[in-house]
């Protein structure tokens, strides 16, 4: 089966694509597909273990297993708003709340 | 814009003034009106920003926008409302983000704004990256270290 993968932000730098597509065995999950896009990109690899999916443009888990067509992102951390984020923050921003 | 909500995600300058316009309403008793606004920085190297730069999932961001407009219609009685977020090249005093809520009384609308703005910078897939006077870029990953490019 073929997915898209959507690349932002430092991902996309990193990559120097917006996305790509990958061909992987049927019933691979989210965590494969990574895993796969981590050996063809290794300047990737840093970069993926802060990072949130959004499958079909809904966040969910890496364990989710994926189908032909799909469109799978990887999400930074996001940072819209307005300003520059307050030094020396600590603890994890809340992700997944909008599903 | 539909209906009595006009949420958007443009690359072109805030419109301000229409937004005050359309929530306008002889109904409410209280506008409130949220402009976030790129400020002067500088970073550990000390240099000074120079304009931030927002990029978009559009597809996934411009629903979450919506989604959080119904989530803040459950929480309080909005009669009208505006969320507007820019992406591109946002410079110093520019506006990126426009949050305008129209409700009978004005705490209502306080509380609608500062509930959006927070879930925006929590949640939406939204990213901004930092240009500084030196030419160097930064990303912005909240609670990680800085990513230059």
């Amino acid at each position: 089966m073929r997915i898209t993968i959507r690349l932002f932000a430092l991902l996309k730098d990193r990559a120097g694509a917006d996305h790509l597509t990958l061909d992987l065995p049927e019933k691979s999950t989210i965590a494969e597909a990574v895993k796969e896009l981590r050996q063809r990109i290794p300047a990737l690899a840093d970069h993926l273990s802060n990072i949130a999916y959004a499958l079909n443009h809904s966040y969910t888990q890496p364990n989710t297993p994926l189908q032909d067509g799909d469109e799978l992102a990887l999400i930074p951390p996001v940072s819209g708003g307005s300003g520059t984020p307050a030094r020396h923050t600590s603890g994890t921003p809340a992700r997944h709340s909008l599903k | 814009m539909q209906g009595d909500d006009w949420i958007d995600i443009l690359d072109s300058p805030l419109p301000t003034q229409a937004a005050i316009t359309f929530i306008t309403t002889p109904d409410a008793g209280g506008m409130a009106i949220f402009l976030g606004t790129t400020r002067t920085e500088k970073n550990p190297q000390q240099q000074e920003l120079i304009a931030l730069d927002y990029e978009a999932y559009q597809e996934m961001a411009l629903p979450q926008l919506q989604t959080l407009a119904t989530a803040a219609r459950s929480q309080w009685p909005i009669i009208k409302s505006v969320i507007l977020h820019r992406t591109g090249r946002v410079a110093l005093s520019e506006p990126s983000v426009l949050i305008a809520i129209a409700s009978p009384h004005r705490h209502e609308a306080f509380s609608a704004c500062r509930f959006i703005i927070d879930a925006i910078k929590a949640d939406v897939a939204i990213w901004k990256k930092e240009f500084w006077a030196d030419g160097s870029a930064t990303w912005v990953e909240p609670n990680a270290p800085r990513s230059t490019t």
